[in-house]
């Protein structure tokens, strides 16, 4: 018996102490990052700093406890800026220009307005066959999901800032982080819910 | 060498073509071999892609790259830099001078340096060293653009090819090694910058693509060896040689970060942790790459 408790113990003390030094690694890793990396371009050092939502993802391994996920998610949905117009639809056409083009925020891009490098992780219009499969499809997206208000608002938010709806999601918070204007995540809402759009054909 | 250089520019121009020949040629090719391909061909879904399978395995034989390692060795020889002494006592972790099989053991701890070192940090460090190179005009211009080559490049394709059908055996005997790689897996884990990407984001998981290329799940012990594999590689885009230092700064662009510090111990820790996670694998030498 007194070995067990012994092993016990042991075992305690030696997740604990594994635990610190998972932490160790995390913290030495943070800040040899830091000292190894160097601004370039539009890249300031600032990037390399974890914000309360990469923290948290981070530390939990992009699974966090259900509570903290939901709370955080409402914070993020609070950061959603939506048009004042009240108007989601902008024009499809340009929408798919945006979807095509994978260019932003890398320390060779800078001046330029930002594409949303959607077919990068999803299949999205029919004609384009190269698409990545990080993300679902979004092919039919209108057709199968119906073309009404909520979804779209629903569109916007989620190209807005995607952790508002799913903590941990691996696509970027395009409007929260800058990357697209209002009007660039208009066009891409109506790529995905314009009935005209080839998406929805 | 030129026959393969003017292949290789044939090859280019009239892509789909040339496979079509050279497939025909091939199709007493072991079946094993065959399989893999279509099955590779089937998850690209590409036409591309698929055309680039058909003409990867083609050019294996008789790859580009092996025009660097000639060159890499010829410098690797060469009494070069202020001190006029050639790279021939560098030691790459198997003794003074060997170079045979030192690439699939790397990175590794090295005691002089007090430092993990992948193989394009060692090589610096034996330029600077033994032939009195500075290390700041080395990490200028690391990388080749156009008809630049960096010494670097050509020294590590040439190492990499002394490391041909050999298995991948990362150390890990040392703390400092063991360290590197718990260090490693924290970097690629590590989610930040404005589109809260890691490694792991795009390279975490089995199967995925973006546009038509397939990416590699580095943290998985099956697909950890594609890290290895191909590295140093000719890029048929644009046709530059480049290394795995290139690799890792182009990833960290990608990743929307500010710039790795070129041959620093990030990218050396990060290699450790990919390296091992491919342990056991057999390095098929400097390859081809897209």
């Amino acid at each position: 018996m007194k070995t067990f408790q012994a092993s016990i113990f042991g075992a305690a003390a030696l997740a604990i102490a594994f635990t610190a030094q998972a932490q160790d690694y995390r913290a030495q890793a943070i800040s040899m990052m830091k000292r190894d990396f160097h601004a370039k371009g539009i890249a300031h050092m600032d990037r390399l700093n974890e914000d309360a939502l990469q923290l948290i993802c981070n530390r939990s391994h992009n699974e966090p406890p259900k509570g903290i996920a939901e709370t955080l998610q409402h914070d993020q949905l609070a950061t959603i800026q939506y048009p004042a117009d009240g108007k989601f639809l902008g024009d499809w056409k340009a929408g798919e220009k945006l979807a095509q083009n994978g260019r932003g925020m890398t320390w060779k891009d800078g001046g330029k307005p930002s594409g949303g490098s959607c077919y990068n992780c999803h299949q999205i219009g029919p004609a384009t066959t190269s698409f990545g499969d990080i993300g679902n499809s979004l092919l039919h997206f209108g057709k199968i999901r119906g073309y009404g208000p909520d979804v779209q608002k629903y569109v916007y938010g989620k190209i807005y800032n995607a952790k508002a709806y799913n903590l941990c999601s691996k696509m970027p918070r395009f409007g929260h982080s800058g990357t697209l204007t209002e009007k660039q995540i208009k066009d891409l809402v109506a790529l995905l819910l314009d009935p005209n759009s080839p998406v929805n054909k | 060498m030129s026959s393969i250089k003017l292949r290789a520019v044939v090859a280019l121009s009239g892509l789909a073509l040339v496979c079509a020949a050279h497939a025909a040629q091939k199709e007493s090719a072991p079946p094993k071999k065959a399989a893999v391909h279509a099955k590779k061909a089937a998850a690209a879904k590409d036409p591309v892609a698929a055309d680039f399978e058909k003409f990867h395995e083609i050019m294996e034989e008789d790859s580009p790259a092996e025009l660097f390692e000639a060159k890499g060795a010829e410098m690797w020889k060469t009494k070069r830099g202020p001190k006029h002494v050639s790279l021939e006592k560098c030691n790459l972790g198997l003794g003074p001078g060997v170079v045979k099989g030192a690439y699939v053991q790397m990175p590794r701890y090295f005691a002089d340096a007090g430092q993990m070192m992948d193989a394009e940090r060692r090589i610096v460090y034996c330029m600077v060293k033994l032939q009195g190179f500075k290390e700041a005009d080395l990490a200028k211009k690391p990388f080749s653009k156009g008809s630049y080559l960096p010494d670097p490049v050509a020294l590590v394709t040439y190492v990499a090819g002394q490391s041909r059908n050999m298995k991948i055996a990362v150390p890990q005997k040392l703390p400092q090694e063991r360290a590197a790689y718990k260090l490693g897996e924290e970097i690629f884990n590590y989610r930040a910058g404005p589109w809260d990407f890691s490694c792991a984001t795009c390279h975490g998981e089995d199967n995925k693509r973006i546009r038509t290329q397939n990416l590699p799940n580095l943290a998985s012990k099956v697909d950890a060896v594609r890290a290895f594999q191909g590295w140093p590689g000719y890029r048929m885009t644009g046709g530059l040689m480049h290394t795995l230092q290139w690799r890792m700064n182009d990833c960290f662009r990608q990743q929307r970060f500010p710039e790795p510090g070129y041959a620093s111990e990030t990218i050396a820790d990060l290699l450790t942790y990919m390296g091992v996670n491919a342990n056991g694998y057999l390095y098929k030498g400097p390859g081809i790459k897209r």
